[in-house]
């Protein structure tokens, strides 16, 4: 670096600051107060995305961090760009995903005015993102900029948004780039703990070892701390069934013999049961949601819990753990595999679990995943659409799905067999999350095919985005289930309301989907019965050029089993009614 | 907010003593994250700390709104907080500051003087038919002078919420010699 100072405007130091944090894209929108820092883009080597809506940058930001692990950028101006921000960032905040939002602001001398395009950005980004900052000066800029990308990526992953008034972009400033100790000296109250403990280590390793009934509890934090080959190792050194959570599918292959997929309200019969009928938890990355645990009272009611998280607000939050290890999951999960092996090798015997396993396996025989075959003539089965196209994508392919049945359904029966192969909105359930996340994971990946799954309501909230993936050449495949309903409320209403259908239909035929695809510069294939889909499949899968979007005509009265109704404990887990007789075996 | 009950004594509460750096919006943070969650603070003094750059948040919390460690924990994930001490009331220097104005006509002036001698308050002013005063001390002397106080008809009254530090170390271990030993109350 030189050392001659270098002036340049806010605007300039913003941008190259982002080049120095090794940014190669931007999803964003121009407007009044950003409109600085759109200059200097002209020269930068960072790409930029023009959305649509700034709802679609926030989350092509965040299907970009999911698949890449790197931090996504959003950028957009004040005022109502900054609103439209915030459902991205709290989907970010709540499923603990790296992103970095940059919003424009007012003059500094007008802050407070209620000026044009005036919001209070800060005050009200500030309970869903991890930190945010107002930068008030220029000089400010460049370490602004690192402490919120050291933020957004370290500990628990999280957004951090950055509001730069208009005259903090325009002044003139001396670059300075701060080292990792100005950075740290300048952010003393944050220090994440990465190591865990050793004697908790050495504890967890000797409750593992003894239990007769142990479960792997996988979740988010495990794919954040890039931990799937470890975790792998854990699981077969000590020969425990792993589930997996909707936030860590794939992280664990569904192909492997000890997976058993997704537990919770709509998990399969034998993860969610295990986890009922176990004496040990061993929680890795996961936070007992409410989705996962069902009635608490009543969820694994015998179960000592292990706790892994690098955020120690976890630990005890929704439940008391047994042992409370507070880490980086992946360098916890090292030393835990470590400490097994010492314990084994000092003569300490694992339990018989042998037993458990056949208990476990029994429930996987009796209650795999079902649906019934479509009628002659009726319209198509989601699952059966959602299995077709797995039987033709490769296990690289990267699945991106939307919120609601659809969602539930493609967690189930696709089968993911590699990390970072899903991406998905689970804590806040985000309607529309798919096509710009799947705009974002293409981006970010290119060389990888995404297909979004998304339902008929989801699509028409951000189906506009479709234009951005077209114009910006990003192309993605979208299997859009068309079942003419918001399905998954209509299924409340079919169950727990008498199926009394309130303000739940749609519309089968407005908008044209392909039509509409069309327009938007997209293929739009139309599938009505199950001899059209594999050829629709293999047609989108042919077409590399541009966005292909597959409208499947699905059945509407199609439920997701296994549920557990909200309220209730998850042994009351409703299973699908052709295995019903088979109740009493759930004990 | 639940009202702080100011004769309660029994009530469950914490103290927080929590250093934060002195920067714009922190108060509103730690506001905002209680708010959230659901965690009901009673009282709350700020004030920048021995180093200028940090301030000393000292809160008094309700326990019976969340279990102290979950509100210590979710405090330390804001990135503007340093160090967060729980003070344990018995072990710990508590102070609080009242003022107060009081109707007083010259008959009553005498009883009310009074009061401030026993109390060791100040008289800070005098009117023709009103009295303000001013209390330092232990908060739980504030309740036993406002209770008493109650019987005039008090005209305002403004208490600054608690401060507090910890015991210094030769007190706190006589104290975990003698647990049975009464906290100073001045």
């Amino acid at each position: 670096m030189s050392t001659t100072s270098t002036r340049m405007t806010g605007a300039q130091a913003l941008i190259k600051a982002l080049e120095m944090e090794q940014v190669d894209t931007i999803f964003g929108l121009p407007g009044g107060c950003i409109l600085p820092a759109y200059d200097p883009l002209l020269e930068s080597t960072i790409r930029h995305v023009l959305v649509r809506h700034e709802q679609g940058a926030g989350h092509m930001a965040e299907g970009y961090a999911h698949v890449t692990g790197r931090p996504g950028v959003a950028m957009v101006t004040s005022g109502p760009a900054a609103t439209n921000l915030v459902t991205p960032l709290m989907d970010a905040y709540m499923d603990s995903i790296p992103m970095v939002g940059i919003t424009g602001q007012v003059g500094t001398s007008a802050i407070g005015s209620d000026a044009f395009q005036e919001c209070d950005t800060v005050g009200i980004t500030r309970s869903c993102t991890k930190h945010n900052e107002l930068v008030m000066t220029a000089d400010d800029l460049p370490l602004a900029v690192r402490q919120a990308f050291h933020l957004a990526t370290t500990g628990r992953p999280g957004p951090v948004l950055l509001d730069i008034p208009k005259d903090v972009l325009q002044n003139e400033m001396t670059w300075h780039w701060p080292t990792d100790d100005e950075v740290t000296d300048s952010l003393p109250g944050y220090r994440p703990t990465m190591k865990g403990h050793p004697l908790m280590i050495k504890e967890a390793a000797r409750v593992i070892l003894a239990a007769k009934r142990p479960v792997l509890y996988v979740g988010g934090g495990m794919l954040k701390a890039r931990a799937a080959e470890i975790l792998r190792e854990l699981a077969e050194l000590t020969g425990i069934n792993v589930v997996t959570t909707l936030m860590a599918r794939g992280v664990f292959p569904d192909d492997h013999d000890l997976c058993l997929g997704m537990p919770g309200m709509h998990g399969t019969i034998a993860a969610t049961t295990a986890m009922q009928r176990a004496d040990l938890l061993i929680a890795l990355g996961a936070r007992f949601d409410d989705r996962i645990t069902g009635r608490l009272d009543g969820f694994a009611p015998e179960a000592k819990i292990i706790h892994v998280d690098i955020d120690p607000a976890e630990q005890g939050k929704v439940r008391r753990p047994d042992v409370s290890i507070v880490g980086d999951c992946r360098l916890v999960t090292e030393e835990l595999v470590q400490a097994i092996r010492d314990l084994t090798a000092s003569g300490v015997a694992q339990a018989d679990i042998a037993e458990w396993k056949s208990r476990i396996s029994g429930w996987q025989e009796i209650f795999p995943l079902t649906y019934d075959d479509a009628a002659p003539g009726a319209a198509l089965k989601p699952q059966y659409c959602l299995e077709e196209l797995r039987a033709a994508s490769t296990d690289d392919t990267i699945l991106v799905s939307g919120v609601g049945q659809h969602q539930m359904w493609a967690s189930l029966h696709w089968k993911f067999n590699k990390p970072y192969s899903w991406v998905n909105s689970g804590g806040l359930g985000t309607m529309g999350f798919s096509i710009p996340a799947a705009i974002g994971a293409k981006a970010g990946r290119p060389d990888a095919t995404v297909w979004a799954v998304d339902g008929d309501g989801c699509f028409q909230m951000t189906a506009q985005e479709l234009v951005t993936a077209t114009v910006e050449r990003i192309p993605i495949k979208v299997a859009l289930l068309n079942n003419s309903y918001l399905g998954m409320v209509r299924q409340w209403q079919e169950m727990f309301y008498d199926e009394r259908y309130s303000e739940v239909y749609l519309s089968t035929d407005t908008p044209d989907y392909v039509k509409w695809a069309e327009s938007m510069g997209c293929v739009g294939i139309r599938v009505e019965s199950p001899e059209e889909v594999g050829p629709a499949i293999e047609k989108a899968n042919s077409i590399n050029d541009r966005s292909v979007v597959v409208e499947f005509r699905t059945d509407a009265d199609e439920k997701v089993f296994p549920m557990v109704p909200a309220g209730v404990s998850n042994d009351e887990v409703l299973v699908h009614p052709s295995q019903e007789q088979y109740r009493a075996q759930l004990g | 907010m639940t009202a702080f009950n100011p004769h309660g004594k029994s009530l469950n509460h914490g103290i927080l003593s929590v250093l934060v750096q002195n920067r714009p919006g922190v108060l509103a943070r730690v506001a905002s994250l209680f708010a959230r969650r659901g965690y009901n603070i009673f009282s709350l003094a700020v004030a920048p700390a021995e180093d200028e750059s940090q301030s000393r948040i000292t809160m008094v919390v309700d326990l019976e709104s969340a279990p102290l460690d979950q509100m210590v924990k979710q405090l330390f994930k804001l990135v503007d907080v340093v160090k967060i001490s729980e003070l344990d009331p018995r072990r710990s220097i508590e102070r609080e500051l009242l003022l107060a104005t009081v109707e007083a006509d010259t008959d009553q002036r005498s009883e009310i003087v009074e009061l401030v001698k026993i109390f060791e308050a100040k008289i800070l002013a005098v009117g023709s038919d009103a009295v303000t005063m001013s209390l330092e001390g232990h908060p739980d002397k504030l309740d036993d002078f406002e209770e008493l106080l109650d019987s005039y008809a008090i005209v305002e009254l403004q208490r600054t919420g608690r401060v507090a530090l910890p015991k210094l170390d030769r007190a706190t271990r006589l104290r975990a010699a003698n647990p049975n030993q009464k906290g100073q109350v001045s």
